[in-house]
């Protein structure tokens, strides 16, 4: 089989799954869990494949150990600006009785010095224990983690993907009309979203989709028709910045040389779109996922307290109010992980769909 | 050559006065650009144009729907609505200009430095950038405004409220500043005429100042507008999760939080500030694109 075409099939593979699993996942509640891990696997798979076939073992072991110096550098920073805010734990308005604070700070080891304190926690994150949390008392930050992060994942995953699905037929479709009205249109639509505050938005939304139509609910996370309007909310600004970068994208590479001479041998306008324009015009939008992910991550924290979906925005604020620290850095650093990772994906989804580019 | 008539024969321009001609044709950035200094001009005279303080409460007249003498309407404490949004004008600008030339600042300086000097120094550098990429950025701005605010730098109430968040935001936003600035240096470095200026002994600050900083001008004042905004609607995200200014004082998120609380029966104390925040945004947006399509006419399509 051909590269092109092997490239062809693994990504219609892909695609179905991922397809099938994104919409049962958002039309049944209990099934999801299995079928993304089936999706991990697959995609983690195909991963490995490809970092094998194309000699990318040692490019992946370099990026990893880079991941994992900043990821240090990053709990060492946040642990240090934690200890530099003013303020402790357990300082409450009623001040506790010194016994009492004496015996809380010795079971937290707070009573001992600050580089102890750190290579205690170093030492439990390199065993991947995150430590246990000052205000939920007996509750260990993995567990906290455990129960919001997917409800986050699902919210941010969910917003990306209709960012894409709206921004990338919205910025090609203006650009294959360009300077008519629809085009016009479109990037009117476009800029406005991008300068629309998302509390107006959410404000907008409630009034009319929750208290005048009674449509949806305007709270909560507990099913198909409470994740609309989060989702939506969230991702009319990154489909936005997405329309307009596939926009300024496509029309680059109408005036390249190659769709000249594709015009040139007859093709039909509607081939040169989809066999030569698109494939070559959406390559920067790929690049741009990077960035857009880390929006999506801050933008997230807002609409998950606005619309009161448990996931884990609601813990940042809070436990950095509460200098909760076990929490704030265990927070910190699953965003960190997060981002890295996405940016690795990227980078080798960027490699596969642009041959040109070589990682090793 | 005679019959070359006068229209034909181009006055020669500067750079700078043939993208204002550019800039001036998009009648969309023109608006906005007047739309931005009316802004700025009722932030700097808000004492004047505002009806009432913005801090007096009219108890007589809590949650008052707009009327002739409330022309917004009141809170939920009774304060005019018209005067909070002038004065939040005051707070949102002055942190979104001046969080945008401190970050300029520092991230011109850092980005030079960087791609000027190249080789390890440029590695080091940008791998500390890399990381502050890494960082959630609201986990960043959160820590470092805790800090800045216990430092107590201000004796006046209003600057001490704003510097916080000032200086918060300018340390997470310089960052993007410097890899802008770091990759123009890069570009304009390899010129012939910082060759030629080398060749002659110039020393390294003056060929910066003389022959770097005015090239790489435009692509900066242009990231410098698409900043503003961003800062403007960042410190309204702030506020408005309750961590940005706090009330008595004034900005569009500090009223968008206030007003978040009685949405249901009160939406108009949301909406104004929302659409007053939209109205700034989209103004910096459109005058930000102008901008660029008059400074790099081959980008406009």
């Amino acid at each position: 089989m051909s590269r092109e075409r092997k490239r062809k099939l693994i990504t219609s593979v892909l695609s179905i799954l991922f397809a099938a699993t994104v919409l049962l996942n958002f039309f049944n509640y209990e099934v999801p869990t299995f079928l993304w891990a089936l999706d991990g696997i697959v995609l983690f798979g195909l991963l490995s494949y490809y970092i094998i076939t194309q000699k990318l073992v040692t490019y992946m072991v370099k990026r990893s150990l880079e991941a994992a110096v900043v990821l240090v550098i990053i709990a060492t920073m946040t642990f240090l600006l934690l200890r530099i805010i003013p303020g402790g734990p357990f300082d409450q308005e009623k001040a506790l009785p010194p016994e009492v604070i004496a015996n809380i700070e010795a079971k937290y080891q707070l009573n001992e010095p600050v580089y102890m304190q750190y290579y205690y926690y170093i030492s439990g994150l390199l065993r991947g224990d995150l430590g246990e949390s000052y205000k939920y008392v007996g509750r260990s930050v993995t567990d906290i983690l455990a129960e919001t992060l997917p409800n986050s994942i699902q919210l941010g995953f969910y917003a990306l993907l209709i960012s894409f699905l709206i921004g990338i037929p919205t910025g090609v479709i203006a650009a294959s009309k360009h300077n008519t009205w629809i085009d016009n249109l479109s990037m009117t639509l476009a800029i406005s979203g991008v300068s629309l505050p998302s509390f107006l938005v959410a404000a907008i939304f409630i009034l009319v989709f929750c208290f005048s139509l009674n449509w949806l609910p305007p709270a909560l996370w507990e099913g198909p028709e409470y994740y609309i309007l989060p989702i939506v909310v969230l991702g009319i600004r990154p489909a936005a910045v997405i329309a307009r970068l596939t926009r300024s994208s496509v029309l680059e590479v109408i005036s390249s040389d190659y769709i000249r001479t594709a015009r040139a041998k007859g093709l039909s306008e509607r081939s040169i779109l989809f066999k030569h324009v698109l494939k070559n015009s959406l390559i920067p939008v790929l690049t741009f996922s990077g960035p857009l992910i880390a929006g999506i991550l801050s933008g997230s924290f807002i609409i998950e307290m606005i619309f009161a979906v448990p996931g884990m925005g609601k813990h940042l604020i809070q436990s950095v109010s509460n200098r909760d620290y076990p929490l704030v850095l265990g927070v910190t650093l699953i965003f960190s992980v997060l981002l890295v990772l996405s940016n690795l994906v990227v980078d080798l989804l960027y490699s596969f769909f642009d041959p040109r580019i070589n990682l090793s | 050559m005679s019959n070359i008539t006068q229209q034909q024969i181009r006055t020669p321009k500067s750079l700078w006065s043939e993208s204002y001609d550019r800039l001036k044709k998009n009648k969309a950035s023109v608006v906005s650009f007047w739309f931005i200094v009316v802004i700025c001009l009722v932030a700097l005279f808000a004492e004047t144009l505002a009806p009432y303080p913005y801090y007096e409460q009219y108890i007589d007249d809590i949650l008052a729907s707009p009327n002739s003498k409330y022309l917004l309407g009141t809170d939920s404490l009774g304060r005019d609505m018209l005067s909070r949004l002038i004065y939040g004008a005051r707070m949102s600008m002055a942190v979104g200009i001046f969080t945008a030339i401190i970050s300029l600042f520092i991230g011109a300086t850092y980005g030079a430095i960087s791609g000027w000097f190249g080789g390890k120094i440029d590695a080091v550098l940008m791998r500390f950038v890399d990381i502050l990429y890494s960082i959630p950025t609201l986990v960043l701005l959160i820590l470092v405004k805790v800090i800045f605010d216990s430092l107590n730098l201000f004796e006046d109430p209003e600057l001490k409220a704003l510097t916080g968040i000032l200086l918060a935001l300018s340390v997470v936003g310089w960052v993007n500043l410097a890899r802008v600035v770091r990759g123009q240096v890069l570009q304009v470095k390899e010129m012939t005429y910082v060759e030629a200026a080398k060749a002659m002994g110039a020393s390294h600050i003056w060929i910066l100042i003389k022959h770097v900083f005015p090239n790489i001008l435009g692509p900066v004042i242009v990231l410098l507008t698409f900043q503003i905004p961003a800062n403007i609607l960042f410190e309204s995200f702030l506020s408005f999760i309750g961590l940005g200014l706090q009330p008595p004082f004034s900005s569009w998120g500090v009223l968008a939080n206030e007003g978040w609380r009685s949405l249901r029966s009160f939406p108009h104390l949301i909406v104004s500030p929302g659409i007053v925040l939209f109205l700034v945004m989209l103004s910096f947006n459109l005058f930000g694109d102008g901008l660029r399509d008059a400074f790099d006419p081959k980008m406009k399509k």
